[in-house]
């Protein structure tokens, strides 16, 4: 579904953040990258969101080069993809509800599809009494299970999660990983960044280890498939 | 579906215009002070217009007749000056206008009168006042009475006297006077224009630039470039209309209080000038106000809108 050909990354100030990277993710899997800061994990899911470019090789989602995508295709592509950030990255001057609700509108959602979905998805992470807050009123474990709400709200065929448990204490982090995992029960592929060694042995699937631009590390691969 | 994003976008602009509170507040108080401007230039350009219109006003070429021309010859050379393109208007005032005049002038004073009455018979002659239609041509007026042609010659022994050489200096530095203001005059609205514009602007760039982490991540979770940008285009739009507002609510005690206080200083009533012009100006300055607002968003969000 996702794959890294032969793929390096070297910033303008000259640090290479990626080196000669090649990874297949498969439809369906759930896959842990794990190394320490400056691995290069960040940088590898901001060249999926084309949010970067890379300076060699290519990155095809099922067999499409993402960096040759237009603006437009760009737009209709991430919203096959849910992102989920370390820092959240929610509207701040928008409740929960609406942060959920832009997602829709932006995907060109019905209003009926908003009204019905909403409160559902945020049922589901548990913040059905948190709707009309603001992110500035949630604690860091809302404001991540808001992301993950807002992530998934368009059904994504993807969830990329960036570093989503490092400003979680541990059973907001544990709260996280679960529903990551449920959401991958439900078919979604999910890709999971993290520094946090301890993490890994809780998810108990497919591991990428990277460090310094490089993947030194696959365990179980194709396992979950 | 258009209908469907053009209510959200509409509700988006106006949650984030209500729900940036302080920033709202500042882009609108620049704002105002822009229109407030662009206001005052386009009533200062009016006042100055009529200014200039009353100075123009004010010059003449007066032409004194003997006290013995035939009126006839007077008002034959009266037509001929009412036919030169340069011309505005002619008046001619005869020699027994010219007395009654001067007694009702000097009605309080006894001696003047009483010295007019000795005289016995009439010692004013005729008088014609012409106006140009602009006054650079009150030159080629007086060449008409004074140079080398047949008008000239013929009317030389009824002409006594023609005052616009001794006008010429005057009449000449006003010109010159009228002309620098003129030039100078739309310099300055020009510069004051695009110096309100360039501080607009700026000011809604700031408050963009607040929101551009906010800008990078709906275009990450999948809205479009233009579902982005068009609630901040409201946004623009909106601190156009308060400003206007605003504005409006503070130029109609400004002007009434100079409609009240200042109409013979500046030669017209300021306050009848705004009201008998309140739907065009005010139009105008809301038209000017809701574009700034808009086009300035437009050119702040483009920037961070590259992810």
């Amino acid at each position: 579904m996702i794959k890294f050909v032969n793929v390096s990354k070297v910033y303008p100030n000259g640090a290479i953040a990626l080196e000669n990277i090649n990874i297949e993710i498969a439809k369906g899997e759930f896959v842990t990258i794990v190394g320490p800061s400056g691995a290069g994990k960040t940088t590898l899911t901001k060249l999926i969101l084309a949010e970067e470019h890379p300076t060699e090789g290519t990155v095809l989602f099922e067999n499409a080069d993402i960096h040759a995508f237009s603006r437009g295709e760009i737009t209709h592509f991430r919203r096959r993809i849910g992102t989920v950030f370390q820092e959240f990255r929610l509207l701040t001057n928008k409740t929960a509800y609406e942060n959920i609700a832009f997602a829709m509108e932006a995907a060109g959602k019905s209003d009926e599809e908003i009204v019905s979905d909403v409160p559902h998805v945020l049922q589901l992470v548990d913040l059905e009494d948190r709707m009309y807050h603001f992110p500035s009123q949630l604690s860091g474990g809302e404001k991540q299970r808001l992301a993950i709400a807002r992530a998934i709200i368009n059904q994504p065929e993807v969830l990329i999660a960036d570093e989503p448990t490092g400003n979680l204490d541990h059973a907001n982090t544990a709260e996280v990983i679960h529903i990551l995992k449920k959401i991958n029960d439900l078919g979604t592929t999910v890709m999971l960044t993290t520094h946090d060694q301890q993490l890994i042995t809780g998810v108990g699937k497919r591991i990428l280890t990277m460090e310094r631009g490089r993947v030194v590390g696959d365990e179980n691969k194709h396992k979950a498939l | 579906m258009f209908w469907v994003k053009l209510r959200r976008v509409i509700k988006g602009g106006l949650l984030n215009f209500k729900r940036n509170g302080l920033v709202s507040y500042a882009a609108i108080l620049v704002t105002t002070i822009v229109l407030s401007v662009i206001t005052g230039i386009f009533l200062f350009h009016v006042v100055l217009g009529t200014s200039i219109t009353l100075l123009k006003n004010k010059v003449d070429i007066a032409v004194y007749f003997t006290i013995d021309a035939p009126e006839e010859r007077i008002l034959e050379l009266q037509s001929t000056l009412k036919n030169l393109p340069e011309v505005a208007t002619v008046v001619y005032t005869s020699a027994d206008q010219q007395v009654l005049e001067f007694r009702n002038r000097h009605a309080d004073d006894y001696l003047t009168l009483q010295a007019l009455d000795e005289l016995g018979d009439n010692p004013f002659g005729g008088l014609v006042l012409i106006k140009a239609k602009d006054s650079s041509q009150y030159e080629a007026i007086a060449k008409v009475l004074e140079g080398d042609n047949q008008v000239a010659r013929e009317n030389s022994e009824i002409i006594e006297r023609i005052n616009y050489s001794q006008n010429k200096v005057v009449i000449d530095r006003l010109n010159s006077f009228i002309n620098s203001v003129e030039k100078i005059g739309v310099i300055v609205i020009l510069l004051l224009s695009l110096i309100s514009a360039i501080i607009m602007f700026t000011t809604i760039r700031l408050t963009i630039y607040v929101a551009r982490e906010e800008i990078g991540i709906m275009r990450l979770v999948g809205a479009s470039r233009r579902y982005v940008e068009a609630p901040f285009l409201v946004e623009g739009a909106l601190y156009g209309i308060f400003a206007w507002l605003i504005s409006v609510l503070i130029f109609i005690p400004i002007t009434y209080l100079l409609g009240k206080h200042a109409s013979d200083l500046i030669g017209m009533n300021l306050y009848s000038y705004y009201l008998g012009h309140f739907f065009s100006l005010n139009g105008l300055v809301l038209l000017i106000g809701v574009l700034l607002g808009i086009i300035s968003s437009m050119f702040a969000v483009r920037k961070y809108l590259n992810v």
